[in-house]
């Protein structure tokens, strides 16, 4: 490089130029087909937006692994919930969850308020997949639950929903997932884990249940999903509790 | 010019990977073969250092603050960056006949007791004659070729193997390691070894006469007369 040569510059200048506007060409086309996370400003946006896309690209259809009965871990493991569950949780337990309902609305043309005995009465389905934590545990259990798909069939959503927005009892623990997860068949509200009813320290009586995504995903104590095209009008606009902690949005990494 | 633009970058993006890294494990510093694993079950080993997390104390009275959200958000990033420069110097490496003009050992310097003088000259910290000094000899080319072709790749795969998503399109990305957990141990030995490689070379760097190497490595020129890696 002890001489840059007028032919290094010019051909160093078209690189960068073919460079520069194939990744603006790039993110128009991610945009277009709904490949950008709504985290996908600041600093780490790119990094956000590459492993978004690729997933998506590589994996809108995938299953999760699924496994066999012998391999479910004989002890599963949950993180204390911090802050406690509150009083309302606590008189809605010693009813036995009966009063609990999980309301559905947003952009819907039916919108709805499910009992938990409704959901329970639902055609039920089971996987026995892998969640792990973004803390480095995991474990493997059997899910009991209704396909997220089955209930917005239920509530007919409008063609223009993007997103489903779940909601829990712990005011700070809400979640989004895109159209992709929402409609995967793997996607539960799920009410039992093997072979009881859903534990309260895993999510009792309901949770979401996302396996291609790291286990904050799987919202636990489940109460409202909302159905809308745009993630800007819910907290900071950033699609979910995590980015506001400074966490991803997308945690299929 | 292509080596040298390839290897600092890389070298910014392995930096952040190896501290967000450490961040990252701190939350956990518990490891596991197979595909599971918690603090209900046994572990293959235990890091004794304090973590980041209140659910796993390690024996110690004290937490330390969470930077779990931002490490794994510079951790990918810095990943695709390392990713991406790795695959263009691969493709141009080959094409420019980096690898075989600059790492592929003679066949002639593979004979064991070839191979035997070179690694005890190593080892007796012998200086490099003036003229061998610029070239690499049969024991660094090997080292680069294992580090390029072998723990890069190794390190990219048990990455992915730990992603539910990835996993989900590319099982076998888990199954050949028997499960996430037995990927997430392997991460964390190459990426030590990955780290002794780093170390090694900063010390060979100085070793050879740190101004003039950091100069070459930097701007591509080597002693006169003689044109730089």
């Amino acid at each position: 490089m002890s001489q840059l040569s007028r032919r290094k510059l010019i051909a160093g200048g078209a690189i960068t130029a073919v460079g520069a506007s194939g990744l603006v060409v790039a993110a128009k086309l991610a945009a277009r087909f709904g490949l950008v996370p709504p985290d996908s400003g600041g600093v780490y946006g790119p990094g956000e937006t590459f492993t978004y896309a690729a997933q998506r690209l590589v994996n809108r259809h995938a299953l999760a692994r699924e496994f066999t009965r012998s391999q479910i871990s004989a002890q599963p493991f949950a993180n204390l919930v911090d802050p406690p569950l509150g009083e309302e949780f606590r008189r809605l337990e010693q009813g036995a969850f009966s009063s609990w309902r999980l309301q559905v609305d947003g952009m819907v043309a039916r919108p709805a308020s499910f009992s938990l005995a409704e959901i329970k009465s639902f055609a039920a389905r089971t996987q026995i997949t892998h969640l792990a934590c973004e803390e480095g545990w995991s474990y493997i259990a059997e899910w009991k639950g209704v396909p997220l798909s089955h209930i917005l069939d239920l509530i007919a959503p409008l063609p223009q929903v993007r997103y489903v927005v779940s909601r829990s009892i712990k005011p700070e623990w809400w979640e989004s997932v895109d159209m992709a997860d929402a409609l995967h068949p793997q996607t539960f509200v799920a009410h039992g884990m093997n072979g009881t009813d859903l534990p309260v320290p895993f999510g009792g009586p309901l949770r979401l249940r996302v396996p291609r995504q790291l286990g904050y995903k799987s919202v636990k104590y489940i109460t409202r999903l909302t159905l809308t095209d745009n993630l800007k009008q819910f907290g900071k606009g950033l699609g979910s509790a995590a980015p506001e902690e400074g966490y991803a949005w997308y945690a299929g990494i | 010019m292509l080596v040298r633009v390839t290897h600092w970058v890389t070298t910014l993006a392995f930096l952040a990977l190896l501290v967000t890294g450490v961040e990252i494990v701190v939350s956990h510093p518990r490891f596991y073969w197979g595909e599971t694993g918690n603090l209900h079950t046994p572990a293959l080993f235990t890091i004794p250092i304090p973590t980041s997390r209140h659910s796993f104390s390690n024996g110690y009275n004290y937490t330390l603050p969470d930077q779990n959200g931002w490490s794994r958000y510079l951790h990918f990033q810095s990943a695709w960056i390392a990713v991406l420069t790795g695959l263009f110097y691969l493709v141009f490496g080959f094409l420019r006949g980096h690898f075989r003009r600059n790492l592929l050992p003679a066949s002639s310097d593979l004979s064991p007791p070839k191979l035997i003088t070179t690694i005890a000259a190593h080892l007796r910290f012998r200086k490099p004659s003036e003229g061998e000094a610029w070239s690499y000899n049969v024991v660094q080319r090997l080292t680069y070729l294992a580090v390029i072709f072998v723990l890069f790749p190794l390190v990219i795969w048990t990455g992915l193997a730990m992603s539910p998503g990835f996993a989900s399109a590319f099982p076998a990305l888990q199954t050949v390691w028997g499960g996430q957990q037995s990927a997430r141990t392997i991460h964390f030995f190459v990426s030590i070894l990955l780290l002794l490689f780093l170390l090694v070379h900063i010390f060979m760097v100085w070793f050879a006469g740190f101004r003039t190497r950091m100069r070459a490595m930097i701007t591509g020129r080597g002693p006169e007369g003689m044109e730089g890696p």
